[in-house]
């Protein structure tokens, strides 16, 4: 099986989907001639010509209002917003027409679209290159809200986003693009070639969205996750000895709820972790979710570690990332509590 | 049976890739002093054309003509060109600190040093700049310290902004230099609301708006150019037309159907094009614009047509996606040789003098390099307690709870 970097992993879905169907088209700032700023969409121009992969004028809301207006006539646009940190413009254009029109229209039109984006720290991106602003798109009813954390899923579920007949926003945790990162900023950098998540079958498979992914077994506590933070919490298990239940979610909205339950009656203990900030972040609503349907199983409240509440900071980036180290005292903390 | 064609999607192409010949042929540059000079209270429907010409000064023996030819004091002129060297060796040092792992990100303004600067000496105290990260400078022309600058990019424990921002976005409030985003276009309209305020206070205080070509595109400059259009307030909205947005030539965001300076005639707003690299033509064409806004004759937009020469920052390559020899072969020439040139002409200066003042630069660069390193470089230095701060006044809390969870 070919060995693909997350980045080689999502090129790769686009690549099998516009072969396969000529309604795929890609676009964004700087996603044509040169190939996107990490390179997403490098060669599909030269190999599927201007009018199917092109660069956009730097207009989110234009990206996103025309990517509507195209899904509309029936093509399947998948764009990049260069950084999650610049979708903003596109807000309303996501919010009041993509998310709404299958509703407002009674399905006679819809949103067939992927919006593609960066998102997450590590990079001493400062405040516009490192967030994660998923929360934001959970709560408006109507956008699919995925988040990736390695090349095979990245893959399969990106296929599946285009393939889907509602609009979908795409998550790439930008620091997972080279690696799985685990939070050990000091440390040397793994690549994907030694994991097995970095095997990626050529041509069309899908992973579908909706599904989580328990990517480790365990009875103490179960670990609700996703992106980055799935190998935050890995290490975490390792280096504390915790026999934790990793799930990376991998789908926000539709979240695989069933799987959440199951493991949190059978360990009895749940955290959160996610890079966004605390308050009205996703990890409320996943709080709310298993307290609300796992109450009498629980022995502890259920915790969150999370980004905090401030913008991202430049400088302090390790001391506002929810590394090992205090995602593994939060942790301990919580098994000692009972 | 329908005789339509089938049609065609139509997608902008630049002259050149890499491997091409550059090819600047498409931009017509008429000759210096060519372009006429109206008075400040001009109607926006005479002056249609200087937004699809050049206005220059300098011709190409460094000659001043024309009725833009101002007599600019020889303080300013030599205040003008050391202030671009000094950008200039600011900018290497900055990129090798870069490259040093000393900081995380830098950003050059090479080629473009004219625009900032002789803008700025055309401006007066109080008034407010919306800059963007590439007109460091104002800051440079201003003789604001060095080192804090470097303090600021290094993150370090003297950074001014706590280490909360990233490198080169910097506030100077003092300096008139606003807080710099790093959300592309937002701060044009922002300028536009400052200058609307002084309006509304009697004030005499303008502000001066600054864009990227590329981002003209975003919905904010339309927004500024409307805004600007209904209250006439006292702003001049600078387009800084390096010809790049990182990989996307000037025509993605529309340049080849029509002037960025073209844009301001939908909103009857007196839009000139401009040599962005002839200092002379900067200076005498931000006085006229500055001095409209301040007598309350409304907004002016300026095209600064100019040229990016370095690669859009520490993390591109631009040989990825345009031609190697396209900044050699740019026809408007170096903003600093252009000038010196000028002044030497004039008796004003020397080649003597150049690498003087050359190395004069390179060394203060390096000592206020040194100075800052001092402190600290990228992630030590910073406090994380500053963290928490200015999130809002009071510290709700929440944030307060989080700070000690934290143990700072
Ligand atoms: C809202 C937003 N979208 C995208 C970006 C990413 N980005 C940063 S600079 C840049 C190019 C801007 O080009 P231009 O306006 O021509 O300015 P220049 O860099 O040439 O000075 C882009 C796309 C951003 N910072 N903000
Ligand atoms: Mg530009």
């Amino acid at each position: 099986m070919p060995q693909m970097n997350m980045i080689d992993a999502i090129r790769d879905a686009m690549d099998v989907k516009m072969a396969e169907d000529d309604n795929v088209v890609v676009f964004g700032e700087d996603v044509g001639y040169f190939g996107g700023v990490f390179r997403c969409t490098h060669g599909l121009q030269e190999k599927y010509g201007t009018s199917r992969v092109f660069d956009s004028p730097i207009n989110e809301s234009g990206i996103v209002g025309t990517a509507i207006g195209m899904a509309a006539y029936g093509l399947r646009p998948c764009v990049e917003i260069q950084f999650a940190d610049y979708i903003y413009p596109a807000y309303d254009q996501i919010v009041s027409e993509a998310a709404r029109m299958r509703y407002r229209s009674s399905a006679e039109f819809t949103s067939p679209l992927v919006i593609r984006t960066p998102c997450g720290g590590g990079i001493f991106g400062g405040q516009t290159h490192s967030q994660s602003p998923e929360s934001l798109f959970t709560h408006i009813s109507g956008v699919k809200t995925v988040i990736v954390s390695n090349p095979y899923d990245a893959k399969g579920m990106l296929i599946s986003a285009i393939e889907d007949d509602d609009p979908v926003i795409f998550f790439e945790p930008k620091r997972l693009y080279n690696g799985p990162f685990d939070g050990h900023h000091d440390r040397p950098a793994k690549n994907w070639s030694t994991h097995p998540k970095g095997d990626v079958p050529e041509g069309h498979y899908t992973v579908p969205i909706g599904k989580a992914d328990v990517v480790s077994e365990g009875s103490d506590v179960t670990i609700l996750t996703y992106g980055t933070m799935v190998y935050v919490a890995e290490a975490v298990k390792q280096e504390t000895g915790i026999d934790a239940e990793i799930i990376d979610l991998r789908s926000l909205l539709p979240l695989d709820i069933d799987t959440i339950v199951a493991s949190v009656k059978k360990t009895g203990r749940c955290m959160v972790l996610h890079e966004a900030t605390l308050t009205s972040g996703f990890g409320a609503e996943l709080a709310a979710q298993v307290q609300e349907r796992c109450f009498y199983h629980l022995e502890v409240p259920v915790g969150r570690v999370t980004g905090w509440d401030t913008p991202y900071p430049h400088a302090q980036e390790w001391d506002y990332f929810p590394g090992p180290a205090r995602v593994g005292a939060e942790l301990k903390a919580m098994m000692e509590s009972v | 049976m329908t005789d339509y064609k089938p049609l065609q999607f139509h997608v902008p192409e630049p002259t050149g890739r890499p491997g091409d010949e550059p090819d600047f042929t498409g931009i017509e540059i008429p000759a210096a002093g060519s372009a006429e000079r109206p008075p400040i209270d001009v109607d926006d429907n005479d002056i249609k054309h200087l937004a699809r010409t050049m206005i220059r000064v300098m011709d190409k023996d460094g000659n001043a003509v024309g009725p833009w030819a101002e007599d600019i004091p020889e303080d300013v002129l030599m205040h003008g060109l050391k202030s671009m060297i000094r950008t200039r060796a600011f900018d290497e040092r900055m990129m090798t600190l870069q490259r040093q792992g000393k900081t995380s990100f830098y950003m050059k303004c090479t080629g473009e040093e004219a625009i900032a600067i002789a803008f700025q000496q055309a401006l007066s105290k109080g008034d407010m700049h919306f800059p963007t990260y590439r007109q460091q400078g104002i800051l440079l022309a201003q003789d604001y310290p060095m080192v804090d600058m470097i303090n600021q990019i290094l993150s370090n424990a003297k950074d001014p902004l706590k280490g909360r921002q990233l490198p080169i976005l910097y506030s100077v409030r003092d300096y008139g230099f606003f807080t710099v985003s790093g959300n592309l276009g937002t701060q044009f309209v922002q300028a536009v609301g400052w200058a609307m305020a002084s309006a509304i206070k009697g004030d005499t205080k303008i502000a001066a708006a600054w864009i990227g070509d590329g981002s003209t595109a975003e919905s904010d400059f339309h927004a500024a150019l409307v805004n600007a259009s209904v209250y006439q307030p006292p702003v001049v909205l600078n387009v800084v037309n390096n010809q790049w947005a990182i990989s996307s030539f000037q025509g993605i965001a529309g340049g080849n159907s029509a002037t960025f300076a073209e844009r301001a005639h939908g909103y009857g707003i007196p839009s000139l094009r401009v040599d962005g690299n002839d200092y002379l033509a900067v200076y005498a064409v931000s006085r006229w614009a500055i001095e409209r806004a301040r007598r309350g004759f409304g907004p002016t937009l300026i095209e600064w047509v100019t040229y990016r020469v370095a690669p859009h920052s520490t993390s591109d390559d631009p040989s990825k996606y345009r031609p190697k020899e396209e900044s050699s072969a740019w026809p408007l020439g170096d903003p600093i040789l252009r000038l010196k040139n000028h002044m030497i002409q004039r008796g004003l200066w020397s080649d003597e003098r150049q690498t003087q003042a050359e190395t004069e630069f390179d060394e203060e660069v390096r000592a206020a390099t040194k100075e800052a390193e001092s402190h600290g470089t990228m992630g030590s230095g910073a406090s994380p307690k500053e963290m928490f701060e200015c999130v809002f006044k009071e510290m709700p809390p929440h944030l307060r709870e989080q700070r000690q969870k934290m143990g700072v």
